[in-house]
């Protein structure tokens, strides 16, 4: 019987290659993106509990608060992304014989995603 | 002949009867070029060290035989140029995620037991006799699985797959992509027999879409997509059974 080696992954493995790498940093930005929901939630039930959204509103409004929220945000863009460049492989559609280009399939959930977002923000400062 | 260059190559080496642990040998060659990593190899085994053990065959691309990792990525060596490294030194090394039996030889039986537990066979829904003829297809319903179908086993896929790296009881790529190859094909009644496979924990849902699997296949599988494409319409045939009890789908 011949001695088999085996080579265990490293613990580090995520950092060995960029494709790596940029697959965890997608997994890692939805935890961010639920931990800020989270907060958010939590943050918005204290408010209304204690009648000070005034304190809220304050907070908000401090440098911190908006850093925080373009990290946040550029997270979650990232993370959109990520799924975006992905509905294509998930949705594979046929216009007779011929494949859609998944191309215009990643275009199409795209421009979807800004109208939306564009009317919901629309809809939140109206 | 092309012009003739003077090439490192760090090949792994692991004699089992006289070490441990691997090491690393180095070969100095005039490689020339036109040489493929695999030719370089073939070099060194022919001329310098008749030791080294690696697999081959069809030297095409077609056998899937010669996959290794070439500078750290997986590779079929057989269409790898040695002129396309800018570094001087090559570093050859076994696929990752396989036990070495010797050198750049893995042991496959891993991946050669699951690839059956899939069914990539046709299952039609019954056998028509032989004198009513071929079972036809159009081009279209040949295009809606052909890709899937170009897989030559090299096991690239698996290297590439953090995953199967960190767990080997995942199924893995190549063996869904070729599930989804099947259910794809107009003749095949056979995805509900290989849901209980794909479906399980190993299957589909332990796949975290890393997609490497995808960017390193020789013949451009897309074992990914196939595997995201197994999840969406496994998912919905659970969701259809929820809300329509007495239906089922073939």
């Amino acid at each position: 019987m011949t001695r088999e080696l085996t080579k265990p992954l490293p613990r580090n493995w995520w950092l060995k290659k960029a494709a790596y790498f940029r697959f965890m940093m997608r997994e890692l930005t939805s935890v961010a993106v639920l931990a800020y929901t989270l907060l958010i939630v939590w943050t918005l039930g204290s408010a209304a509990n204690s009648g000070g959204f005034s304190t809220l509103y304050a907070f908000l409004s401090t440098s911190l608060s908006v850093s925080l929220h373009v990290v946040i945000l550029a997270l979650a863009l990232y993370h959109t992304g990520t799924w975006i460049a992905l509905t294509p492989k998930v949705m594979v559609l046929w216009r007779d014989d011929e494949r859609v280009d998944p191309d215009f399939i990643a275009g199409v959930t795209g421009i979807s995603f800004l109208m939306i977002t564009g009317a919901t923000i629309w809809l939140v400062l109206m | 002949m092309g012009v003739s260059d003077r090439t490192v190559l760090e090949v792994y080496r692991y004699l089992p009867e006289n070490q441990t642990e691997p090491t690393f040998q180095t070969y100095e060659i005039d490689s020339q070029d036109n040489w493929v990593v695999l030719d370089a190899l073939n070099h060194i085994k022919a001329e310098i060290d008749s030791t080294l053990s690696f697999r081959w065959s069809c030297r095409m691309g077609v056998c899937g035989s010669c996959g290794m990792m070439v500078n750290g990525e997986p590779k079929l060596t057989c269409e790898t140029f040695i002129r396309d490294y800018d570094t001087m030194t090559v570093r050859i090394e076994p696929l990752n995620h396989f036990p070495v039996i010797r050198d750049l030889v893995i042991n496959m039986d891993d991946f050669m037991e699951k690839l059956p537990t899939v069914s990539p066979w046709l299952i039609p829904d019954q056998d028509k006799p032989l004198d009513e003829g071929e079972y036809l297809q159009t081009p279209g319903q040949v295009a809606r699985y052909k890709r899937f179908s170009m897989c030559i086993n090299c096991m690239l896929c698996y290297s590439a797959c953090p995953v199967y790296g960190l767990d080997s009881s995942f199924t893995g790529p190549a063996a869904l992509a070729l599930a989804e190859r099947y259910n794809l094909d107009s003749r095949d009644h056979g995805r509900k027999e290989r849901a209980a496979t794909v479906t399980a924990h190993e299957g589909i849902w332990e796949c975290t879409y890393v997609g490497e699997c995808t960017q390193v296949c020789p013949k451009d599988v897309d074992p990914a997509g196939a595997i995201q494409m197994l999840k969406l319409s496994y998912a919905l045939d659970w969701a259809k059974s929820v809300v329509m009890p007495k239906r089922g789908r073939s």
